[in-house]
């Protein structure tokens, strides 16, 4: 037998061996024995020493390009028998993925903080400021200032929570108009700011009153600002809180403290404006109030009416998340049932 | 006001359906809180004639009717009004027919008698209590004798009209009215509009001879009176009682429908005095005295002082001006002359007046909103003019003037540039002429300036900004442009506090609380309740209940009180923040300052049971876990720690610390005191407030960028036996003073006080962990270091190292 035919048998016998074995322990005998320092290929290596000078780098060649094809299925081996250990280990540990998750504890914002966020947003992004003033005011910035003075018949429209003859829970955020307009300083730019907030009112809590609520008020006053401006801007406000398909509409109204003044409605939620039961069959709700600034509430203010001019509106944040989510009862904003708060917790 | 569709359309000629002209008045003008038409959901409802009545056998009020309907056959009908009788024209609701409140008819058999239909009583086909005449309030109504058995009713009681109710704001007053409205309409379809003018015929002596009357015109600027004599008392015709019921008010008689009927037409409240029951034949105006009563109409009894304005005779008082008459001089059926009072009082005293005596009513209503000052005269003279037609009354020569003053009409000067710039419309001076004079307002030009004289009955017109409303509106808001504010760009940005409120909402609802709001009014308790500083209550001085009629000055109760609706509702797990202000009062000051301030309140478990958890309850540590991961939030500059208080009587004495920086307490948190969660009526709860204001005070710490180390840290156990009393805070505190130069971290990881452990002592271990930035530490460097910690925490709290 020459040495050729011997590396040939021992190649055919390893790779038979290698083919029998079932586990990493087997694997690893065959390689230390075809392989190894005693092994039969380093054996027949020996014998090359009784070769011709010619045929030896032949056998030589020929003997190491067998040893690296067993080296090579060895391998090839073991990477098989360990990846079927792995496979049985895995199929192991199969779960059931339709087990609910492990619960993560997370907060939600309520609901009317979500909506008067949405509405500072906006205006933020139009240059607005915003500003929040003393909720315990003086009649004078809640009332007088804002052209009610004290005998004025609209002061009944709003019953007030009185702590003495001059002191109150603010009716409405429109004081800190006041305020701020009295500081303004008109050569810096013109005024832009809503004052958003919680207000009280003397009334008995039901499902639509409630003694506190919330609101955020607008105000706008440069030297040419116009009611057209004014309708636009609560179309973009109706825009970002309902979306685009709702229209504003505006309609005369009273208030002391704008001339004109108007009440603006918006598309029905419930019938899209065709007409139903929530919107008395007209396709609109109405959801607040604005107008153009009454010259009294400048002039009280130090600023000249005949300069300067600008609109001023008021929604309430309140009435908006019971029209957009048909909260039937205003309470639920106020006594926190867990329930309720986690509700609105869409954010996509 | 209830304004009649058929009313407006006899004066102006409108091609409109009732719906279509409530949708233009509420577009141009004022409210419209609903359009009905009465007639709408009745069917099959006729005239029938009662040709005969007999006595049921089986009953003693029940009667066996056979009444024409103007079919071939009479019906037989059984009735249980008292006033049916043979002969009368009646209501009847035909079998199949539906009456009010969709409630449908059906032949029947009453106590054995087949009835086929019923015989209706007016609030049975849809009127209200109110409005039904006294005579037929208890029973079927009886129509006129000339109506036709068979037709439907509707017609004959006025219920084809639709009354469109007007919800008119305080400064309409003009709207008040049919005229008013009507001039209203003119404008708004610009259609031309004649009102009627009032003719009396004077029959009678000289009224300066019977009467005379004192007012002082500060309290009655007009007051005006006309004597009507001979009048004979009677039910109103049909079209007037018509008039009355649908605009909401109950026919009467004829001299008080007259007054009622012109307040309607004209907004002008007037009184009928019986003349005859005057003590004497003066009449004042004047200030009532301390002690004077007045019985009204109502028979209600009002005690009189100074504030009050009276109209009264020689003796007293005989009216509460401008409000309700009073009874002693009040029309009956036997009243034969008639002083019929015009007048305008000031709105102030009116108001204050409906107010004190709780009497509000049509006349103080009008009043309070001012009345047209020019047109008190006609209306007087309208009623005195129907008083003859309608009563046969003789008009007696002149009127008794006690004042008369009648106010100049504004004139405002107004630019068409000015409007157009308020507007942000391009009219024309043409059109903006055209909307002002269609209103009746009297414009003079003179190039692009106006001048516009207002007339007296629009007291609500005084400024050009006035005008700018009457333009707009006539004109239409949906025909002004929509476009946004230009101008000089201002920048629009949260303060750094705003910004601060929105991350701290955002921390704590990242660490799984929901915000809450809650009620900010409370209890005079709960207000005072977990107090961080000495305050004085504020007090509401008129509160709606004693359960808001305090300012709070915490905020920790409203939430308790959350968690108590949660409980009652079976909601036990239950994780609430607020943000909101609290309210200190100093003594001396009536106005509290105001302190924002955020709390927190847990109860149940923040994470509940699941299937691979059990549920935990919350405790002291999750509490303070959440504040401590919330002040890391904040980035406040400065040391933050906990004292042990246990002081606070609301708060677990054991289990409450105080939360303080640098030294400076912001607040506690802890476990509710058990007896206060028992009074709430809740589980062990655990909460937090702090003093916002002064986090958002405080110098924060800005973010920095710290190489992270190449070389490998090292970190080493140590266990230790110390007396209870030994704080964590203490050794952490020594670790990190004595743990020398490499010491980067010292972290609790057990704390144990079991059987193991001997009375008296803990087991507490910490691992400290060694790093040096700029090369690696050989293990000799940390031994020696870990070596002196040992031995400091040894002698200097006593630690048996384990
Ligand atoms: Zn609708």
């Amino acid at each position: 037998m020459s040495l050729k035919d011997k590396l040939d048998e021992l190649h055919q016998r390893g790779l038979a061996e290698i083919k029998k074995s079932t586990d990493l322990k087997d694997v690893n005998q065959v390689r230390v024995s075809l392989l190894g320092k005693k092994g039969p290929i380093t054996e027949v290596l020996r014998g090359m020493r009784d070769l011709d000078a010619e045929e030896r780098p032949k056998v030589g060649a020929f003997a190491n390009e067998i040893r690296d094809d067993l080296t090579a299925a060895l391998t090839k081996r073991r990477e098989e028998l360990e990846n079927a250990v792995l496979n049985a280990r895995l199929a192991n540990e199969k779960i059931d993925v339709t087990l609910p998750g492990t619960p993560v504890a997370k907060g939600e914002p309520h609901v009317i903080q979500q909506i008067i966020d949405q509405i500072e947003d906006l205006f933020l992004g139009m240059g607005y400021q915003v500003l929040s003033g003393p909720e315990v005011e003086e009649d004078k910035y809640n009332f007088e200032m804002m052209n009610l003075p004290k005998n004025h018949p609209a002061r009944d429209m709003q019953d007030t929570f009185y702590i003495t003859k001059e002191i109150l829970m603010r009716t409405q955020t429109s004081p800190m108009q006041a305020r701020t307009l009295e500081k303004h300083d008109f050569s810096q730019g013109p005024l832009k700011m809503i004052s958003p907030g919680v207000v009280y009112r003397r009334d008995t809590d039901d499902p639509t009153h409630s003694h506190q609520f919330h609101q955020v008020e607008g105000l706008v006053i440069d030297k040419h600002i116009t009611m057209a401006d004014l309708k636009g801007t609560l179309q973009v406000l109706a825009h970002e809180l309902f979306g685009d398909k709702f229209d504003v509409r505006l309609r005369p109204s009273y208030f002391p403290f704008t001339e004109p003044s108007v009440e603006a409605d918006i598309t029905c939620f419930n019938c899209g404006g065709k007409g139903c039961n929530v919107c008395k069959n007209t396709g609109w709700i109405e959801v607040l109030g604005a107008g153009m600034v009454h010259p009294n509430v400048l002039k009280m203010a130090g600023v000249d009416p005949d300069v300067y001019g600008g609109f001023a509106f008021g929604v309430g944040p309140d009435r908006f998340a019971m029209l957009k989510y048909g909260v039937d009862d205003i309470r639920n904003f106020y006594l926190n049932d867990v329930r309720f708060l986690t509700q609105f917790t869409k954010k996509g | 006001m209830k304004i009649s569709y058929n009313w407006i359309k006899e004066y102006l000629d409108l091609d409109v359906k009732p719906a279509d002209l409530a949708e233009k008045i509420e577009r141009t003008s004022v409210e419209v809180d609903d359009v009905v038409t009465p007639s709408d959901g009745l069917k099959k409802i006729v005239v029938g004639h009662v040709l005969s009545i007999e006595a049921h056998p089986d009953s003693d009020h029940l009667h066996i009717c056979q009444v024409d309907v103007g079919e071939d056959e009479p019906l037989q009908i059984v009735c249980g009004a008292p006033n049916i009788d043979k002969g009368q024209m009646v209501i009847v609701a035909l079998p199949g027919s539906r009456i009010a409140d969709n409630v449908k008819i059906k032949k029947s058999k009453m106590r054995g008698i087949p009835s086929a239909g019923m015989i209706c009583a007016l609030q049975e086909i849809g009127f209200s209590d109110d409005v039904v005449p006294k005579d037929y309030v208890d029973g079927i109504y009886v129509l006129p004798a000339d109506a036709t058995p068979g037709d439907d009713v509707y017609d004959y009681l006025g219920m084809n009209d639709s009354l469109i109710d007007l919800d008119v704001t305080p400064n309409r007053g003009d709207m008040l009215s049919l005229n008013g409205t009507l001039r209203d309409l003119a404008a708004i379809y610009d259609k031309p509009v004649t009102l009627d003018q009032p003719e009396v015929k004077e029959t009678g002596d000289a009224i300066a001879d019977q009467l005379t009357i004192h007012t002082d015109a500060d309290l009655a600027p007009q007051y005006r009176m006309r004597l009507v004599k001979q009048i004979k008392i009677a039910p109103s015709p049909m079209w007037l009682q018509i008039r009355l019921w649908n605009a909401g008010y109950r026919p009467i008689n004829n001299v008080v429908d007259i007054t009622n009927y012109i307040m309607l037409k004209y907004g002008q409240p007037l009184h009928a005095f019986d003349y005859d029951k005057f003590a004497g034949q003066e009449v004042y105006v004047r200030n009532a005295k301390a002690g004077e009563k007045l019985t009204t109409l109502d028979e209600g009894e009002h005690d009189l002082d100074d504030h009050d304005i009276v109209i009264a005779d020689d003796k007293a008082p005989i009216a509460l001006a401008g409000v309700m008459g009073g009874l002693s001089t009040s029309i009956t059926d036997e009243t034969t002359t008639v002083a019929i009072e015009a007048a305008v009082f000031e709105h102030d005293h009116i108001r204050k007046a409906a107010q004190r005596h709780n009497l509000h009513t049509d006349a103080s209503q009008r009043f309070e909103r001012g009345v047209n000052r020019a047109g008190v005269q006609d209306a007087l003279d309208a009623a005195a003019e129907m008083m003859t037609d309608l009563a046969d009354g003789a008009v007696q020569t002149g009127t008794a003037v006690g004042s008369d003053n009648v106010p100049e009409p504004a004139v405002i000067p107004l630019s068409l540039s000015h409007v157009n710039a308020v507007l942000g419309t391009d009219l024309e001076l043409a059109k903006v002429v055209h909307i002002l004079e269609s209103l009746g307002f009297t414009v003079a030009t003179a190039g692009e300036d106006m001048t516009v004289t207002v007339p007296i009955r629009r007291n609500d017109i005084h400024i050009p900004a006035d005008l700018l409303e009457e333009i707009a509106r006539i004109y239409g808001y949906d025909e002004l442009p929509t476009t946004l504010p230009t101008g000089r760009m201002t920048m629009g940005t949260l303060t750094s506090a705003q910004k601060l409120m929105r991350a701290t909402r955002h921390s704590l609802e990242g660490l799984g609380l929901n915000q809450a709001i809650s009620y900010a009014l409370t209890t005079a308790d709960k207000a005072k309740m977990f107090m961080m500083q000495p305050s004085e209550e504020t007090n509401l001085a008129w509160p709606m209940s004693v359960d808001h009629a305090v300012l709070r000055m915490n905020v920790v109760t409203g939430l308790l009180d959350d968690i108590a609706y949660n409980t009652a509702r079976k909601v036990k797990d239950v994780a609430l923040y607020e943000q909101g202000r609290v309210f200190y009062r100093e003594d001396g000051n009536d106005r509290p300052s105001e302190e924002e301030h955020i709390a927190g309140a847990i109860t149940g478990t923040l994470m509940p049971a699941g299937w691979n958890q059990p549920a935990k309850d919350v405790d002291f540590y999750q509490i303070k876990g959440i504040v401590e991961a919330y002040l890391k939030d904040m980035a406040i500059n400065g040391d933050v720690t906990y004292e042990a208080n246990a002081d606070m009587p609301e708060m677990h004495p054991g289990r409450t610390a105080d939360i303080l920086v640098h030294g400076h307490r912001i607040g506690f948190m802890g476990q509710v005191h058990p007896t206060i969660a028992k009074k709430f009526k809740i589980g062990a709860t655990y909460v937090f407030e702090l003093n916002l204001q002064a986090i958002i005070d405080m110098p924060k710490q800005e973010n920095q960028y710290d190489v992270i180390s190449r070389y490998p840290a090292i970190t080493r156990d140590i266990a230790m036996l110390v007396p209870d009393e030994v704080t964590n805070d203490q050794i952490v505190a020594l670790i990190e003073k004595r743990g020398g130069a490499f010491l980067q971290s010292v972290k609790l990881f057990d704390v144990y006080d079991g059987v193991k452990v001997p009375k008296g002592k803990k087991s507490l271990a910490y691992t400290l962990t060694y790093q040096d930035k700029h090369e690696t530490l050989v293990d000799d460097a940390v031994t020696q270091a870990f070596e002196k910690v040992e031995k400091r925490l040894q002698d200097d709290l006593g630690a048996e190292i384990r």
